[in-house]
């Protein structure tokens, strides 16, 4: 950056409000990682201290590991997260590619349509769900999540991509067809790889609230082979004893999974957002 | 085996009509170029040829044969895009080579192919390379290499020179005109520089809104135009166009002279204007006077001190005048 344009004040600043806000966004996560170290009396005894000699203890981990089927919970919640992930990018992308590519009447009302769900919260219909899967037996499967999940991320998905696709050059798509490629390969082998930022920038809004959701697995799936993470470590929040080593050990793990994900797609994630601010 | 016939075509964007009825014929081996200013619809037509867009009415024919309901790719065609619109993702090599894959060729005629087409545009030092690793001039050229390769009956191209500087624009041109030569391919291209038009082109079509203006060779349009916009469209700087009335012509409506059919003298002549502007080019100075009737350009050939504000007479040569009626076309005679 031009040096003419930054005083040392200004940008001290500018930092020092990131530094704050970070410090504000991580304290929750800090606190739950340390006190998930430590015994119990020492999680009321001192919450901020860090674990030392006689405070550390795995009884937490333990209890988590051994009481509950927690591998299972995991497998589900990444089984549910990344199909869920899965079908939203790619029926989100293809809509977007119909709505940014062909001209057919109807075709903004379409879109208008389509991102209608970022505006209604897909919770209001939960009792017209559960009757659908009901009535179609799928309670207590997996399946019934990655459905509501599907849907729920779907409206993001095709608003964010149609315009990222809009800024696919014609040429290029035009190119493909005269050298005789399908609109299939053209939607996969063109344009898909150059909407991949927007693609990890859909894949991350997508992902962390299904990976936190509690609602539907409670609703839906609450059977003890279906749970998810966040709801499996519900079984340590009693109405009066709450085990909080379990409760902060099974946080902490959960973390974990979302975090690689994240990791996965946060070097696409910047170049995303930014992309359509710049230029 | 390259002939291209367009009958009555239209294109209609909902209400807005982009083509209003063309008709052209090309030749086997000729190098057809559609001029016009932006928005003119040429670039419209070539979409419509290449089958990218479709007609609303009217008929296509490549080589006598309609080709209406033929995808682009069955067109024999090729096409080479202002913005190159190379894949991003494959090499030179693979960029040439994608047509004929998708077209199920064996692979050794691929890449014999594209052995020929990377030599005719000496590209290979950089058949491995990535389109981001080459220059813009580099990148047109594989653009170009990429339509030889399909070996098509009719080549398209759509404004190829835009993008690239001036310099490099000249040489691209050379050796798009040593390639008509090379291939005898029938080429149709669109620009709307119409310097382009009239140093590759056999033959220019000069569109202007939806509507085809006037066919010919270059020095046909230059020589004899048939309407007001051709007149002014074709030629550098733009032709002096005057009301006929303010020089006491009362059948044109208009009078045109070009700026380099005016001859300057400081005693005497037809026109007395002062100097407003003097533009000197080395080879050429164009001079802008004020006269009675409006602003004149004249060009002179080589260079000529004058200064501004010192009057001089014009004299327009004999029969080079060109005289339009009051619906813009020539007058004869």
């Amino acid at each position: 950056m031009a040096k003419a344009r930054t005083s040392p004040l200004r940008s001290s600043l500018v930092h020092a409000a990131l530094i704050i806000y970070t410090v504000i966004a991580l304290f929750p996560v800090f606190l739950t990682v340390i006190n998930s170290f430590k015994d119990r009396a020492s999680i009321f005894r001192n919450p901020l201290g860090l674990p030392n000699e006689t405070s550390f203890s795995l009884i937490g981990y333990e209890t988590v590991l051994k009481q509950g089927d927690f591998t299972l919970y995991f497998q589900n919640s990444l089984i549910v997260t990344s199909v869920s992930i899965f079908f939203v990018l790619l029926f989100g992308a293809m809509a977007a590619f119909a709505l940014s590519e062909y001209r057919f009447r109807g075709n903004s009302l379409m879109g208008l349509y389509l991102a209608l769900g970022i505006m209604i919260p897909i919770r209001l219909g939960t009792v017209a769900i559960l009757q659908g899967m009901v009535a179609t037996g799928l309670v207590n499967t997996l399946t019934a999540l990655i459905l509501v999940y599907t849907a729920q991320g779907l409206p993001l998905a095709v608003f964010i991509l149609t315009e990222f696709m809009r800024t696919v050059s014609d040429d290029l798509k035009n190119a493909g067809r005269i050298d005789g490629l399908s609109e299939y390969s053209i939607f996969f082998r063109l344009v898909l790889p150059l909407v991949r930022p927007a693609m990890a920038t859909v894949a991350v809004f997508t992902m962390i609230p299904i990976w936190n959701d509690l609602w539907f697995p409670l609703i839906l799936a609450p059977s003890d082979a279906t749970k998810t993470v966040t709801l499996g470590s519900q079984v340590f929040i009693g109405q009066f004893v709450t085990n909080w080593n379990a409760v902060l050990a099974a946080l902490t793990l959960a973390i974990l999974p979302v975090l690689a994900l994240y990791f996965l797609f946060s070097r696409q994630l910047i170049r995303g957002i930014t992309s359509g601010a710049v230029k | 085996m390259g002939s291209l016939k367009i009958e009555n075509i239209r294109k209609s964007f909902g209400h807005v009509d982009v083509l209003k009825g063309i008709d052209l014929e090309v030749e086997d081996g000729e190098f057809v170029i559609f001029v016009g200013p932006s928005g003119c619809g040429k670039s419209t037509l070539l979409r419509v040829i290449a089958g990218l867009e479709d007609a609303t009415s009217g008929e296509i024919l490549i080589d006598g044969k309609k080709v209406n309901n033929t995808p682009p790719a069955k067109r024999g065609i090729a096409m080479v895009f202002q913005t190159y619109a190379l894949y991003p993702h494959l090499s030179v090599r693979d960029n040439m080579g994608l047509g004929l894959k998708q077209a199920g060729k064996p692979a050794e005629e691929i890449k014999e192919r594209t052995r020929i087409a990377s030599a005719m545009l000496s590209l290979d030092d950089y058949l491995e390379r990535r389109p981001s690793e080459l220059s813009g001039g580099q990148r047109q050229r594989v653009a170009i290499g990429r339509a030889i390769v399909r070996e098509p009956q009719l080549f398209l191209f759509d404004e190829p020179l835009s993008n690239l500087d001036a310099a490099l624009r000249v040489n691209t041109r050379l050796e798009i005109a040593r390639l008509h030569r090379q291939l005898k391919a029938t080429m149709i291209y669109v620009t709307h520089d119409q310097v382009e038009a009239m140093t590759l082109a056999d033959k220019i079509v000069v569109m202007n809104k939806g509507q085809i203006e006037q066919v010919g060779s270059p020095m046909e349009l230059y020589n004899s135009p048939q309407t007001l916009f051709v007149a002014g469209f074709i030629g550098s700087p733009q032709m002096n166009l005057i009301e006929g009335a303010k020089l006491g012509d009362a059948t044109a409506k208009n009078v045109g002279i070009r700026p380099e059919h005016i001859q300057i003298s400081k005693t005497s002549g037809t026109w007395k204007g002062s100097v407003i502007h003097v533009e000197h080019l080395g080879a050429d100075t164009i001079i802008y006077l004020q006269t009675d009737f409006g602003p004149l350009t004249v060009r002179l050939f080589g260079e000529h001190q004058y200064n501004v504000d010192d009057v001089l007479y014009a004299t327009p040569d004999a029969g080079r005048t060109y005289r339009f009626d009051d619906k813009d076309m020539i007058i004869k005679g």
